[in-house]
């Protein structure tokens, strides 16, 4: 798969999204890092260009809040709604639900094994082949369980 | 599925997708950059026009940190001031382990995700040492055809594939810079017969100057040595030169026929790497089964002269 993940946001921490990077690139994934402080716009612009598959955004900061759902809605707009989105970083159990209602397909918290992360992409790819939704404009109730 | 004249549904889905690409949709030249890279269009069906050499798709090569992807990003800008839309094909190896790749070229080029006159598109190797070269040309031909004036080919120049990679575009930049040994491995490789131009990046640094001077030296003794100039993706020095220097540059018969002559190779090694019996052929070979002793003798006759 194609996957970029992405910095919304001002923090200048990006350790955690390159340890992802690199696990998904182990993982036989095309990966696209776009850099730190990337606004909703830039993001979804890589996305588009990319042709990319799944787009992970990662937020230490509490940008979730309003990036997420802010990237979300920009690539429906974008006519990328097949795009599945997740998310990672510290991210409150009680602001999930939310996440999911824009579209969002699996958010990972600090302690989440990349073989977890690996599966969910795993998941998926199947998905796409057997025509389940799992894009961020698909609908459909399907959420990763998280430790499932 | 067949329809009308051998053409398929993933055919006529690829017009459409060049038909909205040449309007200038990002989505649909971003799809089909897809379906090239998974060997999914056929240029002839497409009705795609072949380039013209006109020196409009630049290959820009040369060992890893040496700076390409900084320089291009100056260049896009550069260009993209002159009101030119400019595309680039930033080409970085897959792992052989895992098949996986992180294709980190982008970070360096700022106007990858805001200039509305760029497009950058990141390719895999996908340890597929056949088609990709043929893919690049072809995607670097779908981006001039989609209102691209210039394209740009960023590949690390080191083994046979990747040399086949930039010999798909009209003129070859091979980059160096002074912190290395590079000239060595770059000779090595083939790539100074490839090269139109030579630009020593990171004239800023120490050491610089000399390094030029040593790259003309010792091309000098190879007969006709392509112009050696100094840069900086740093402080911006050179970058003017460098790319009024690439629209100037003559074609030098030498490099055009190392280019002409991989081009063959890997329209040649596409052809015999996707064929449907290729791994038939290949068991047949290890097995040593006349049938495909016969089958090497009789289609690779020629090649014995
Ligand atoms: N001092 C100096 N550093 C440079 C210059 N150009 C690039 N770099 C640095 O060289 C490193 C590699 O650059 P990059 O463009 O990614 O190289 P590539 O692997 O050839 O594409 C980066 O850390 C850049 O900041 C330059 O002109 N001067
Ligand atoms: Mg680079």
């Amino acid at each position: 798969m194609r996957i970029v993940i992405a910095k919304p946001g001002l923090d200048g921490h990006d350790r955690g999204a390159k340890v992802v990077a690199r696990a998904l690139r182990d993982g036989g994934h095309e990966v696209i890092y776009t850099g730190l402080r990337r606004t909703p716009e830039q993001i979804v612009r890589t996305v588009l260009d990319e042709d990319a598959d799944l787009l992970g955004l990662s937020s230490l900061s509490g940008a979730h809040a309003f990036l997420f759902p802010r990237v979300c809605q920009l690539l429906i707009e974008a006519d990328c709604q097949e795009v599945t989105v997740f998310g990672g970083g510290i991210i409150p159990m009680d602001e999930r639900s939310e996440l999911f209602d824009v579209g969002m397909r699996a958010i990972f918290g600090p302690g989440t094994k990349m073989e977890e992360m690996t599966d969910f992409v795993s998941e998926v790819e199947n998905r796409i082949h057997s025509g389940d939704p799992v894009g961020v404009g698909e609908g459909g109730d399907w959420v990763w369980q998280n430790g499932a | 599925m067949e329809i009308g004249f051998g053409k398929t549904e993933r055919d006529r889905l690829n017009e459409e997708l060049l038909q909205k690409a040449m309007a200038g949709n990002r989505r649909a030249l971003a799809k089909l950059l897809s379906a090239v890279e998974e060997g999914d269009v056929n240029a002839e069906t497409l009705g795609l026009k072949n380039h013209l050499d006109d020196g409009t798709i630049i290959g820009v090569t040369g060992a890893p940190g040496v700076g390409k992807s900084c320089l291009i990003e100056k260049l896009l800008s550069h260009w993209s001031n002159q009101g030119l839309k400019v595309g680039v094909i930033a080409v970085d190896p897959s792992s052989p382990l895992s098949g996986g790749a992180l294709l980190g070229d982008r970070i360096r080029m700022e106007s990858a995700d805001s200039n509305p006159n760029v497009f950058v598109r990141s390719f895999a190797t996908r340890n597929q040492p056949g088609g990709l070269p043929v893919a690049v040309g072809l995607a670097s031909n779908l981006m001039r055809n989609s209102g691209y004036d210039i394209v740009l080919i960023e590949t690390v120049g080191a083994g046979q594939a990747e040399i086949r990679i930039v010999s798909f575009a009209d003129r070859v930049v091979l980059i160096e810079s002074p912190s290395r040994g590079d000239l060595i491995q770059a000779e090595k490789a083939g790539m100074m017969e490839l090269a139109d131009l030579i630009i020593v990046n990171k004239s800023d640094l120490e050491g610089a100057e000399r390094a030029a001077s040593e790259i003309q030296t010792a091309l000098e003794i190879s007969g006709k040595p392509p112009p050696v100039l100094l840069a900086s993706a740093k402080n911006g020095e050179g970058i003017e030169e460098f790319a009024s220097k690439l629209k100037s540059l003559p074609v030098k018969s030498g490099a055009e026929m190392a280019r002409a002559r991989e081009r063959l190779l890997a329209a040649w090694d596409s052809a015999l790497l996707s064929r449907d019996d290729i791994s038939d052929i290949i068991n047949g070979l290890i097995k040593e089964d006349s049938n495909a002793e016969d089958w090497v003798k009789e289609n690779l006759r020629w090649s014995n002269g």
